[in-house]
């Protein structure tokens, strides 16, 4: 029953995010990534988060997927016509290296991850796992130290953002 | 298992064939009235079936046949697709809604447990808004679809205002789970049959904002700028015609019950009637014997939330004929300049009152 939701959901999300890399407008990609995100929010489902699954949607699928469309449609980023494919990603050779490298490595990670878990019997989460109240109490207790820390260091960019854009309008 | 499944199709079928098939196509036929009780004239009255006008409510018939038989236009250099895609993404969201939404408490009816919610989310609340933040792209995405400068400027607009907006809505929502310290709806409303308890007593200022700013969500005047029509000619949905135009129309008048069946639910103590607690009511139907009783109750408040609901439609329909469009530049004063303050501060007082309270 669960794969019979998970295979359609874990599909969509994988063509998905292929439509992000190989869509020539970047619309079409902010689209695709949209959907993405909404496939993830569904398997996140799919594991009884059920708060994570809906911070994913609102912050995530809501917030910031909104933005990017607003700056895609304010600088009107049409992909250069019809012929020409979206420039700019094939420029660096070193980069593309890297970024190769990196790939590989975090997926030798997953693999090694994997390869550790037993999977054929997992342990049943409690009854209040990943209610609000539960995420709400962890995150005020034991890990509220990294909790502060992230959002101040949220706040620094927002403010750092401000400095910037308005040093270029004064 | 087979029972539950019934109970939850039905319970389906009832709220979509109650917003699609009754709320969305009569609304359009209260607007034309309640505009014309305003502005003193008569209204729609012509369309009639073998000379019955119905004071006029076949026009909501009309309308619906004139956008199926209508011809479905895509302007030159639209992208087709995305064209078609925006009003099904902007409809959806309106209706999925209520998957959340309970429309009456719980009753116990022959041996069955009655939860009138389709899915008590434990997260319900915070559904709610993540289902409306997902209905922003049907329209941002019209207006780029559309290849057309009004449109796009109008997309543009419906963006910036909904993510303001978004802000001070949540923010007011948190004052109302403080209160009440649960996100599920079901719960919130259980805990409003006090009538002093209700909502609106706890958080008055919360009661206002939240309207205001789910009003500017939903891109009624005054707030309605994505569409200013002196201005933008349609705003984003300036392209579309046929049912595509109507289905935009249709996700309008959903949300405006959407809107109405949250806020009763939140501040105006949902299927609860001021002064009659559920146990009163049940010791008046007692010679009906336990189930009919209850199955009277479930009625009664059923009638009662969706009477409330009607009333919150009406006054968002008044709202919207007495007031004028806002500009631009007001809707973004109003909404980051006072109505954010206003909402943090209200956070602030409740936590104070709470925390002398206990």
């Amino acid at each position: 029953m669960e794969l019979l939701i998970f295979y359609p959901l874990a599909g969509l999300c994988v063509l998905f995010a292929l439509g992000v890399v190989v869509s020539n407008s970047p619309i079409n990609s902010a689209i695709s990534l949209i959907g993405m995100m909404l496939g993830l929010a569904g398997i996140f489902v799919l594991q009884q988060a059920h708060f994570i699954a809906i911070l994913q949607i609102i912050i995530y699928a809501g917030a910031i997927m909104v933005l990017f469309m607003f700056v895609i449609m304010l600088l009107n980023l049409k992909g250069k016509g019809e012929d020409e494919k979206w420039q700019s990603r094939d420029k660096n050779i070193l980069l593309n290296v890297l970024g190769g490298l990196l790939a590989t490595g975090v997926l030798y990670k997953i693999i090694d991850i994997i390869n550790a878990g037993d999977f054929n019997s997992p342990a049943m989460p409690p009854e209040s796992f990943g209610t609000v109240r539960e995420v709400g109490t962890i995150l005020f207790t034991e890990f509220v130290l990294p909790f502060e820390v992230a959002s101040i260091l949220l706040l620094v960019a927002m403010i750092g953002a401000v400095v910037l854009a308005k040093s270029k309008v004064d | 298992m087979i029972l539950e499944l019934t109970i939850t199709l039905v319970k389906i079928l009832f709220i979509i064939g109650l917003t699609v098939g009754f709320f969305a196509p009569v609304l359009t036929w209260v607007e034309r009235k309640q505009s014309a009780i305003m502005q003193d004239r008569v209204g729609a009255n012509r369309a009639d079936i073998m000379g019955f006008t119905a004071l006029g409510l076949f026009h909501a018939i009309a309308d619906a046949i004139k956008m199926f038989t209508k011809e479905d236009f895509v302007p030159q250099g639209a992208n087709r697709f995305l064209h078609t895609l925006s009003p099904i993404i902007a409809v959806i969201p309106a209706i999925l809604t209520f998957a959340v939404v309970p429309f009456g408490g719980q009753y116990e009816l022959w041996g069955t447990h009655v939860n009138l919610v389709i899915s008590d989310l434990d997260v319900g609340l915070l559904f709610v808004f993540a289902i409306a933040s997902i209905a922003t792209y049907g329209y941002v995405i019209a207006g780029w679809a559309s290849n057309n400068n009004w449109s796009l400027l109008g997309s543009m607009r419906t963006a910036s205002q909904m993510i303001s907006y978004e802000v001070t809505m949540g923010l007011t929502i948190i004052g109302v789970l403080m209160v009440y310290g649960s996100m599920k709806l079901t719960e919130i409303g259980a805990a409003q049959e006090d009538f002093l308890s209700w909502g609106f007593f706890m958080q008055p200022l919360g009661f206002f904002m939240f309207l205001a700013a789910s009003i500017a969500e939903n891109k009624r005047i005054p707030f309605d700028a994505p569409e200013a029509e002196s201005e933008l000619v349609a705003g984003y949905f300036t392209e579309y015609s046929g049912l595509k135009f109507g289905m935009f129309f249709m996700a309008e008048f959903i949300e405006m019950v959407t809107i109405g069946a949250i806020v009763t639910i939140l501040f105006f103590g949902a299927w609860h009637i001021p002064f009659l607690s559920a146990a009163t009511i049940l010791s008046w139907l007692d010679f009906l014997g336990a189930n009919g009783a209850n199955l009277v109750l479930m009625l009664i408040h059923i009638a009662v939330f969706f009477a409330k609901v009607i009333f919150f439609i009406w006054f968002q329909m008044t709202i919207r004929w007495t007031l004028p469009r806002f500009r631009y530049d007001q809707i973004m004063k109003l909404g980051w300049k006072i109505l954010l303050p206003l909402s943090l501060a209200n956070i602030l007082v409740t936590g104070l009152v709470i925390l002398a309270v206990h």
